[in-house]
């Protein structure tokens, strides 16, 4: 956590100053630059963007409303495949889904429509009378949800739409999960994550309970026998562990949790920010977290990763977005040992060099130090053990993530999941949002069709 | 490099990219830039009798294409706001100034003899090198009797360049309305009453949209709106097909036409060349653009005679005349299937999905996971075109002619004609 940091100076200048190199990373299109580039969709038949896009979004339908005017009827096409459109549109990575799929990357043009911004432009300037989705008449069925991150709420909405009640149990004390509390700052600012939550739950018959987390004081036990369903979108609550000695010592941190405090700092100014930094990872948190600290003050930060650059999991444009911070990458380095000063702080790391040798990973002997005042692992997040402890929980079949069918139905009847918990998945918030509404899909109808959810044998 | 200059009906001009009489052809500053940029001609704006007309204020609209250009343009204005005697006065200056280029002077008065034998000495003493009569404008005048109130009336229309031949030596071009059946029949009387050329199409009465929060249609005067007058590139086909019709009349076919209707740039103009205009007139374009863009038409039409070989206007003009028929003259024999060119193919299904739901089912949609291809299937295709239309990519679908090994045949030939026509041995 971050008092782990507590001895290193902090941001200074003013919260601010600081706030301003946190507002959006693209800015909005203006109303004229939406009609210039919607006109450029070809209004495409089976358009490969919408076969891009995990939520299915009517890409072409939505743009050619947005040219004619009709920004409500838009808005309402992109929710009503993906409630959480604003914020997917922000922080989906646009450039390996519909905008790479858009017919006009073709050799004659190679500039796709910017249906990122598009999809922005028409959520932000929708203004809908009330909700623009109607609630089925009440099933007198109460759904319960575990998470009040994307899957979940998504999950929710979708079944206060067909007509169920739903009670959110939600362990942090916001919802919006990744969107509130992980989500670089630079791409969902401001209140977005939480108007947006707001907006949803205002369809009405959705209850949410905070401080609930499940393991702790929530058992799905009783989940299951109090409510028709229970959905499960849990997250991936840990950080994967380094596994070396000096792990736990101050100046040595997961960036997910420095990046929940800083999405949570009243006070930017007041954030403690090291001089030089390690990020060790190479996914797209990774990319966050040092370009974060680069815009919060720090000199020098550092990118380590034990592969390639073609093996980062972080897509082009994000490397960019980094490589536009002058953050340093480090490549084919795997880390060997935490260093640590007379106090027991952190002061760098040593790595070994890497390399690959008939398609597999091996160290080299060549040894690098970096030194740095604090490091921040970004290697993957996990299930983490707590929440699924109970006797019931058990039942539910595992890897490393739940194992679901193509409903998103667990091993337990009754038992649903979906988002980041689930395998398999690439941990992107569109498809979390995809889960939950085709798990809220199933439920309704195994609840419909009174077909007791099996596993497939 | 090609000889663009023309001599049409006696009035002569070193290219043949004339402005219209319209708003910019309105007073001497307007006509001399046009001249320093280098346009052949004006059709100064119509004079009529004094007082002079009165203009209101918010006079035009637009069609805006999908990038907000500007597709079709709609006035309604009415001729001249000066005086007589200030236009006079100007043209003689202007053209005195600007001897080498065209200046004809359009004209608009009752239908009574007294105004016109009154005013044709007085224009003709400007020095001016011709007359265009206005039956054309279709807003306003019509409702005092005249414009295309005379121009529908082919009766007038002979008697009032009757008129126009007795009391001016000046060549009489007559100005056409669109806003009528059948086009020869105007063209016919202008020629009866000895025109020296027909000019059209004046525009088109239209509406061209609406301002749904108030219920008024563009433009708004006060609250109210009229029908105005259609023109820029929307009006282009409808200009073209009266121009061959007027060109291919056995009756006219020997009449000069100067070509008006959405000319834009020097394809536009060669077009209606082709099609049987001896100089073509423009102001929709200029309007938009301004008068420079005479610099692109005279360079790209000399440079396309050049390649083409094409000396000078009449090399061409009326060249695509004997090619435009009637229907019945077709070849029935004739087949053109559409070709994909996969290289090209963006995949946008656009050409599947217009053939699927309204032509002829033509176009196969083959899925391979989350590949597409579109394939034509040529014993369905019967050569419509309506792909080639709809695809966003140049020349990625053609439409292929097939070798049938049968001659020309047209439906006046064809056995499967029920109700046999004159058979023609040569048509």
């Amino acid at each position: 956590m971050i008092e782990s940091l507590h001895y290193l100076p902090v941001a200074g200048s003013t919260h601010e100053v600081l706030s301003e190199r946190f507002t959006d990373l693209a800015p909005p299109l203006t109303d004229r630059q939406a009609a210039i580039e919607s006109a450029r969709c070809l209004y495409c038949y089976d358009a490969p963007c919408t076969r891009a896009c995990p939520t299915g979004i009517d890409v072409a339908s939505f743009i050619r409303n947005i040219h004619d005017h009709n920004i409500d009827g838009a808005a309402t096409t992109i929710l009503q495949a993906n409630i959480f459109g604003g914020s997917c549109a922000r922080v989906c990575p646009t450039e390996i889904l519909c905008e790479d799929a858009c017919v006009r990357n073709n050799d004659a043009e190679g500039q796709p429509v910017k249906i990122g911004l598009l999809q922005r432009h028409a959520i932000d300037n929708a203004q809908f009378d009330g909700h623009p989705f109607k609630r089925a008449p009440s099933t007198g069925k109460t759904i319960a949800v575990v998470g009040a991150g994307p899957a979940g709420l998504s999950c929710a909405h979708r079944l206060a739409m067909l007509g169920h009640d739903v009670v959110v149990f939600e362990a942090r004390d916001k919802s919006g999960g990744l969107n509130e509390y992980g989500i670089a700052k630079y791409k969902l600012p401001g209140e977005f994550a939480q108007q947006e939550v707001e907006f949803l739950l205002s369809i009405g018959g959705i209850e949410i309970q905070h401080g609930r987390a499940l393991g702790v004081n929530l058992q799905l036990a009783d989940l299951h026998a109090r409510y028709d369903a229970v959905f499960l979108g849990l997250g991936l609550g840990a950080s994967r562990e380094l596994g070396l000695t000096g792990e736990n010592a101050p100046g040595l941190m997961a960036a997910v949790d420095y990046i929940a405090t800083l999405r949570q700092a009243q006070d930017l100014a007041a954030l403690p920010v090291p001089r030089r930094a390690i990020v060790i990872g190479a996914g797209n948190t990774a990319i966050d977290m040092a370009v974060q600290l680069k815009r919060l003050g720090s000199e020098e930060v550092t990118l380590v990763y034990r592969r390639g650059f073609d093996a980062m999991s972080a897509t082009g444009h994000e490397i960019e977005i980094a490589k536009m911070h002058f953050v340093r990458m480090r490549t084919w380095a795997a880390p060997l040992d935490v260093l640590l000063d007379d106090a027991g702080r952190v002061r760098g790391m040593r790595f070994e060099e890497t390399r690959l040798q008939d398609g597999r990973l091996v160290m080299t002997g060549g040894i690098i130090e970096i030194a740095a005042d604090a490091v921040f692992k970004a290697i993957g997040q996990g299930m983490g053990l707590a929440a699924l402890v109970d006797p019931l929980a058990r039942e539910i079949e595992r890897s490393d993530k739940i194992l679901v069918d193509d409903c998103f139905r667990t091993a337990l009847p009754g038992v649903y999941a979906g988002g980041d918990c689930v395998a398999p998945g690439q941990d992107l918030t569109v498809q979390a949002v995809q889960h939950g509404k085709l798990a809220a899909l199933a439920i309704h109808h195994d609840i419909q069709s009174k077909a007791e959810a099996a596993w497939p044998t | 490099m090609a000889d663009l200059s023309i001599d049409f009906c006696g009035i002569k001009s070193p290219n043949p990219f004339w402005l219209a009489s319209a708003p910019p052809t309105d007073k001497a500053y307007n006509v001399v830039r046009a001249f320093e940029a280098g346009w052949g001609g004006v059709v100064w704006k119509t004079l009529g009798e004094d007082p002079p007309a009165v203009n209101v204020s918010s006079r035009y609209s637009a069609l805006h294409g999908k990038n907000r250009e500007v597709i079709g343009f709609n006035n309604i204005e009415l001729i001249t706001d000066r005086s007589l005697a200030l236009n006079l006065e100007e043209i003689t200056a202007v053209k005195k100034a600007w001897p080498d280029r065209a200046m004809i002077v359009s004209l608009m008065l009752p239908c009574e003899e007294a105004p016109w034998r009154e005013i044709l000495p007085l224009v003709e003493a400007t020095g001016a090198d011709g007359i265009e009569l206005n039956f054309g404008c279709p807003h306003g005048m019509p409702e005092r009797g005249m414009g295309a109130a005379v121009g529908q009336q082919p009766d007038l229309i002979e008697m009032v360049t009757r008129w126009c031949k007795t009391y001016t030596r000046l060549p009489v071009i007559v100005k056409l309305t669109p806003n009528i059946t059948d086009v020869r029949a105007p063209a016919r009387a202008a020629l009866a009453g000895g025109a020296d050329a027909v000019s059209l199409i004046n525009t088109v009465n239209s509406i061209t949209h609406l301002d749904l929060d108030n219920m008024v249609a563009y433009p708004v005067v006060g609250g109210r709106s009229t029908h105005g007058g259609y023109c820029g590139s929307a009006v282009k086909p409808i200009a073209l097909n009266m121009v061959a019709e007027i060109a291919r009349d056995p009756v006219t076919a020997h009449l000069p036409i100067s070509g008006i209707g959405g000319i834009g740039n020097w394809t536009d103009a060669a077009e209606f060349i082709a099609l049987g205009a001896g100089s073509v007139q423009v102001c929709t374009a200029a309007m938009l653009h301004g008068f420079r863009i005479v610099e692109e038409m005279k360079d790209g039409l000399s440079r396309w005679m050049d390649r083409k070989g094409y000396e000078n206007i009449a090399a061409f003009s009326r060249k695509a005349v004997p090619n435009t028929t009637d229907w019945k003259y077709l070849d029935m024999n004739y087949q053109v299937i559409a070709s994909i060119d996969q290289e090209k193919c963006i995949q946008c299904g656009k050409c599947y999905v217009a053939c699927e739901d309204t032509s002829h089912q033509a176009i196969a949609r083959l899925v391979d996971g989350n590949a597409r291809r579109y394939e034509v299937k040529p014993s369905e295709c019967v050569g419509c075109n309506l792909c080639e239309i709809t695809c966003p990519v140049e020349s990625c679908i053609t439409m292929v002619p097939q070798p049938t090994g049968l001659p020309y045949m047209n439906w006046t030939q064809d056995p499967r004609n029920p109700r046999a026509e004159v058979v023609l041995s040569d048509a």
